[in-house]
């Protein structure tokens, strides 16, 4: 990071020369070149068009800027590319190989519209309201190419904590700041007493992102008025939920609004250290956070004296070592501490005696990322947006058998309908949708006749699930219930750890009462059995592992009961997926022999040769569906 | 445990203060340097720390990122999160295992490949997934894994083994973008 | 001092004490598997719970590591405690069918079904012997390992332990090592009767020279006993049991 000769920065003043520099970077007078580098960008290929362009770009001598950027939430459409030409709108193009990507480039400014997927109005970058709505600013249609605001995928969308992701280069502390970034900081540390902070974040009335629901602003109380030297703050970005990649998103594509939040926080609390749990999974995330911390840093915006307001504060990066169980808090303490994550007894709580025994706030990445933007905008503003219950906007990851996968930021209340069919574009393959599953291990499935529930806390619950981390996976017909349960028993058994008896047996014996009834070697008291048995593992449970751990299992026996009754009285799996319960077979009318099956069986049980019709010998399939994932003339058939 | 390891953790403990609250990181250094916990040099942790070797031992069992054996030349990470499982992540876990040939540890006798089931990498929106050392894979399919493995199988001259192994279709090799089924 | 009610009696007790400290205090008979004096409270058996009252929370709270906070009301023996305790011993049975402990437990609660298959495993993970190896023999030669499933009390390596002094303390304290009595009908997972303390033994074996302390499982009558050949002795009283 060039230093501006303004470092440290002391003043509003220098917050803003900072901020013209940003807004040079973000809206430069040659045209621009975005493309998401989020790990999920990078996955789908996004490193090979980066370096495709870059390669064009030096090749051809163009005078354009090419930027990486973090993830928009549209990862259906990875890899994206970007264009921003000075008073033009960004065009967004979708699923870019190196190859499109040159092409593009090359024709530039040609906007090649029959390749981009939308147009995004060219000041929204720079707009500073603390929120992104794709609703706003002037847009400049591209002929034929529809815009972001009437894309069903973003018209909805409120986006706080998601402000920058996509918008900005994370790796650029002077892009965040264009954004707004630290001006919230500047003005807690400076216009305001700890306690007045505290109590905005109360106003504002936002529940802690991580799963629990656990009110902030009492949180903050409590570890400001609790005794004891030095007090910390931590980021708990142990993200384990499977479907869940929104804090993930967060560090990677702004993980300086998480830095901010930190600062804020620990202001208002009275700590000095904090520290970033993330799970070592996130590589670039971890890589992310180091960077940003060092450039505060540099920028005096970490460390003694901030802003020159007395106040100072350290945040260093604990990776994980790969433990679910650890997003648990005391379990996260523990591990911070070297130990093994088992959590503790609480009372009492962390707020109170939490890491080396002193007060410790912690919360999830996006309770952090919410902060700055609670501050300047105040509590009101915050507490205006969402239900009674639950305030503010809340990110999900959408996922599974749906048309749009993506992460969204919707304001609470939004209902699970709207989310699935409208946002998200509904099944894919005209298939039935048949639940959502939310909140990871500890939530529940939904069923689709539920979909007209308002997504807040207490509707979850009520409905026998949990807002979680914000995971949402789709599940059309093609998902078993019965599988699903085992499959989140087996996730449990295994992520337990294994102190308490009643969580590590448990789990145990009601993945293997699921394994039989999948197994269609169930009996109607195993239905009676599993219900006795999760009633006792979720009263008896520590930790909130235990305590949720039998949720799939008891929602889907609420709302899939006859599905489990269909394995046990008739052994059969309605979605056929239970393995010992289906049957492959070939249709010998549609089948032409073309052999791919043969080739691609695991268990080398398909017979026949080329152009003669091919049969599957039972006694050695061994289920696997690779002959009817590569048949393409659909002549495998399940029964 | 060879020299050239031992060698190897003696600098990387220095650099580690002799506090507990350092025995994860520690212990992620050896695991990156060495890619499995030598027994040798836990003992040494365990008296550098002044911590019984039981709980150093407890926790390098306890957390996944570490393994107590050898690990393979590649690691394969194959995701079990909740979307991947319902688009066919278990199938893309089997499937690679007899790709790879690994036994119940994990790991192939030619110590190639280690395979191992990890919960969610964080890339849901492009399930399944996998991920091979540091390169993460999108839309792997059970079909995809051979030709995706092809690459970090060790150059062999052609024998009759490629041909009994027919190529899978063209398309499959595909490892970005393309299908999104 | 805190001042809490249980089981609507109100007691006053020292700041740290614990929930299990107050009710053993108050003559409270609390089952627990894994609570010894001297050794620190661990909370994994999870068959000391109890009902807390707290504010407008009841919740199940182990008792050995909750602390008796001022207006906090404890039900060590409410239904919803007994049922959740009646279904985690019979967990505990399919488990470890061959422990005493265990079947004496269930005996005496009442359990009357086990409706999972018999696992006999020889460790219940209750801690008891890795504190004792390492806060009273100092050694910490044995700990935990693996999580979930596949924890396990181990010496690291599985290899013999350097710290070891083979005091056996680990063994002197283990609530499963000693075996249930090896009487008629012994294979099944839940005891029907140990029967030291009738003549059954007698009546089977000439020499059953049984010197095990008498079960409770042989003082319960009831209509899981069908298959007990013996009659029980009328003399016996029977501990009071919730008949459902």
């Amino acid at each position: 990071m060039p230093n501006h000769g303004a470092y440290p920065l002391r003043s509003l003043e220098d917050l803003q020369a900072v901020a013209e520099l940003g807004r040079q970077r973000i809206s430069p007078a040659q045209p621009k070149i975005m493309i998401g580098m989020a790990t999920c960008g990078q996955a789908a290929g996004a490193t090979e068009v980066l370096e495709a362009v870059r390669e064009v770009v030096a090749q051809d001598k163009l005078p354009y800027v090419v930027s990486e950027t973090g993830c928009i939430g549209w990862c259906s459409q990875e890899p994206l590319l970007d264009i921003c030409i000075p008073g033009r709108p960004r065009v967004t193009y979708g699923r870019v190989t190196p190859a499109r990507a040159r092409q593009i480039i090359r024709a530039l400014p040609e906007p090649k519209p029959q390749w981009a997927l939308a147009t995004m109005p060219g000041d929204e970058n720079t707009l500073t309201g603390y929120y992104t709505s794709y609703l706003a600013g002037e847009d400049t249609p591209l002929r034929g190419v529809k815009s972001y605001r009437d894309l069903p995928l973003f018209k909805r969308q409120l986006r706080i904590v998601m402000r920058n992701c996509g918008l900005i280069d994370p790796a650029s502390f002077e892009e965040y700041i264009a954004r707004g970034g630290y001006t919230a900081l500047w003005q807690a540390l400076r216009t305001q007493t700890p306690q007045q902070v505290v109590d905005g974040v109360t106003k504002s009335g936002i529940r802690g992102r991580g799963g629990a629901g656990f009110p902030t602003g009492r949180k903050w109380q409590t570890v400001r008025e609790a005794p004891g030297s030095p007090k910390y703050v931590i980021c708990n970005a142990d993200e384990g939920d499977p479907g869940a990649y929104m804090d993930r998103g967060v560090l990677e594509g702004d993980p300086h609004s998480v830095l901010e939040g930190m600062t804020i926080g620990a202001y208002a609390m009275g700590a000095s250290e904090g520290i970033i749990y993330v799970r070592e999974e996130y590589p670039l995330a971890v890589a992310r956070m180091k960077d940003a911390i060092r450039q505060s840093e540099v920028a005096g915006l970490l460390g003694a004296n901030i802003f020159g307001s007395g106040f100072g504060f350290t945040v260093r990066v604990v990776t994980g070592a790969g433990a679910f169980v650890c997003g648990e808090e005391t379990a996260l303490i523990r591990s911070i501490e070297g130990k093994v994550g088992e959590p503790q007894q609480r009372p009492p709580y962390p707020a109170v005696r939490g890491l080396n025994g002193k007060p410790t706030c912690i919360n999830n990445v996006e309770t952090w990322a919410n902060v700055p933007v609670i501050i300047a905008r105040g509590g009101e503003w915050f507490a205006s947006i969402g239900t009674p219950g639950s305030k503010g906007t809340k990110v999900f990851s959408l996922v599974g058998n749906i048309e749009n996968t993506a992460l969204i930021e919707v304001p609470m209340g939004t209902t699970l309908a709207e989310i699935v069919y409208e946002i998200g574009g509904g099944i894919p393959g005209n298939r039935e949708c048949k639940a959502i599953q939310t909140g990871g291990p500890s939530g529940g499935c939904i069923p689709a006749s539920k979909f007209n529930l308002p997504v807040d806390y207490d509707s979850l619950t009520a409905a026998g699930s949990i807002m979680g981390s914000g995971g949402m996976i789709v599940m059309d017909d093609h998902t078993c219930m019965v599988d699903i349960a085992k499959y989140f028993l087996g996730f449990l058994e295994d992520e337990s750890c294994g102190k308490c008896f009643s969580c590590r047996e448990g789990t145990q014996r009601l993945k293997e009462i699921v394994q039989r009834i999948s197994e269609g070697h169930g009996v109607d008291e195993d239905l009676v059995l599993l219900e006795e048995l999760s009633w006792m593992v979720r009263e008896v449970s520590l930790c909130g592992l235990g305590q949720t751990a039998a949720n799939p299992v008891l929602s889907t026996l609420r709302y899939f009961r006859e599905e489990y009754l269909e394995h046990i009285h008739h052994q059969r799996c309605p979605a056929k997926v239970c393995r010992q319960l289906i049957t492959f077979a070939i249709d010998p009318v549609t089948c032409n022999g073309c052999g791919a099956c043969v080739q691609v069986c695991s268990g080398k049980a398909i017979l026949g040769e080329k152009n003669k019709l091919h049969t599957i010998e039972q006694a050695h399939c061994t289920k696997c569906g690779a002959c009817m994932d590569i048949c393409k003339f659909d002549a495998v058939t399940v029964n | 445990m060879p020299q050239s390891e031992l060698g190897q953790i003696e600098p990387l403990l220095q650099e580690f203060d002799n506090t507990r609250a350092n025995l994860i990181p520690i212990l992620q250094q050896i695991q990156a340097t060495c890619s499995y916990l030598p027994q040798e040099a836990l003992r040494r942790v365990a008296r550098k720390l002044q911590v019984p070797l039981s709980d150093v031992y407890q926790v390098a069992t306890f957390y996944r990122c570490f393994s107590l054996k050898p690990r393979g030349k590649h690691l394969v990470q194959v995701c079990l999160g909740t979307a991947c499982h319902v688009r066919g992540g278990q199938k893309v876990l089997e499937r690679t295992q007899v790709e790879t040939g690994v036994d119940a540890a994990g790991t192939s006798a030619d110590m190639q490949f280690t395979v191992e089931a990890v919960r969610c990498l964080g890339c849901c929106g492009l399930a399944p997934v996998m991920r091979v050392d540091k390169t993460t894979f999108a839309h792997v399919e059970q079909t995809k894994v051979r030709g995706l493995l092809t690459r970090y199988r060790p150059r062999k001259p052609a024998t009759s083994e490629a041909e009994k192994t027919p190529a899978v279709p063209a398309e499959s090799t595909l490892v970005h973008g393309g299908d999104h089924a | 001092m805190p001042t809490l009610t249980m089981n609507g009696i109100t007691v006053e007790v020292e700041r740290g004490t614990t929930l299990l400290e107050a009710a053993q205090f108050l003559g409270l008979p609390i089952p627990t598997l894994c609570h010894e004096d001297g050794l620190a409270p661990y909370g994994g058996c999870r068959l000391c719970v109890v009902e807390v009252v707290n504010g407008a929370k009841k919740s199940l709270q182990s008792s050995c590591t909750y602390p008796a906070l001022d207006g906090l009301q404890v039900f060590t023996h409410s239904a919803r405690v007994e049922k959740a305790r009646r279904l985690l011993v019979e967990l505990y049975v399919a488990t470890c069918p061959q422990s005493k402990r265990i079947q004496d437990l269930a005996s005496a609660m009442g359990v009357r079904q086990v409706r999972y298959d018999a696992k006999h495993e020889h460790c219940i993970q209750c801690g008891l012997c890795v504190r004792m190896c390492e806060q009273q023999m100092m050694a910490g030669a044995i700990g935990f390992s693996g999580r979930g499933l596949h924890r396990e009390v181990t010496r690291p390596f599985d290899t013999t332990s350097d710290t070891c002094r083979q005091c056996g303390a680990c063994l002197y304290i283990c609530p499963v090592c000693e075996l249930r009595c090896a009487g008629p009908d012994a294979e099944s997972t839940l005891c029907n009767g140990c029967l030291n303390i009738s003549t059954a033994c007698f009546q089977t074996y000439d020499n059953a020279m049984c010197s095990l302390d008498p079960c409770h499982a042989c003082e319960i009558d009831g209509p899981f006993r069908a298959d007990v050949r013996v009659k029980l002795q009328p003399q016996i009283e029977f501990p009071v049991l919730a008949k459902k």
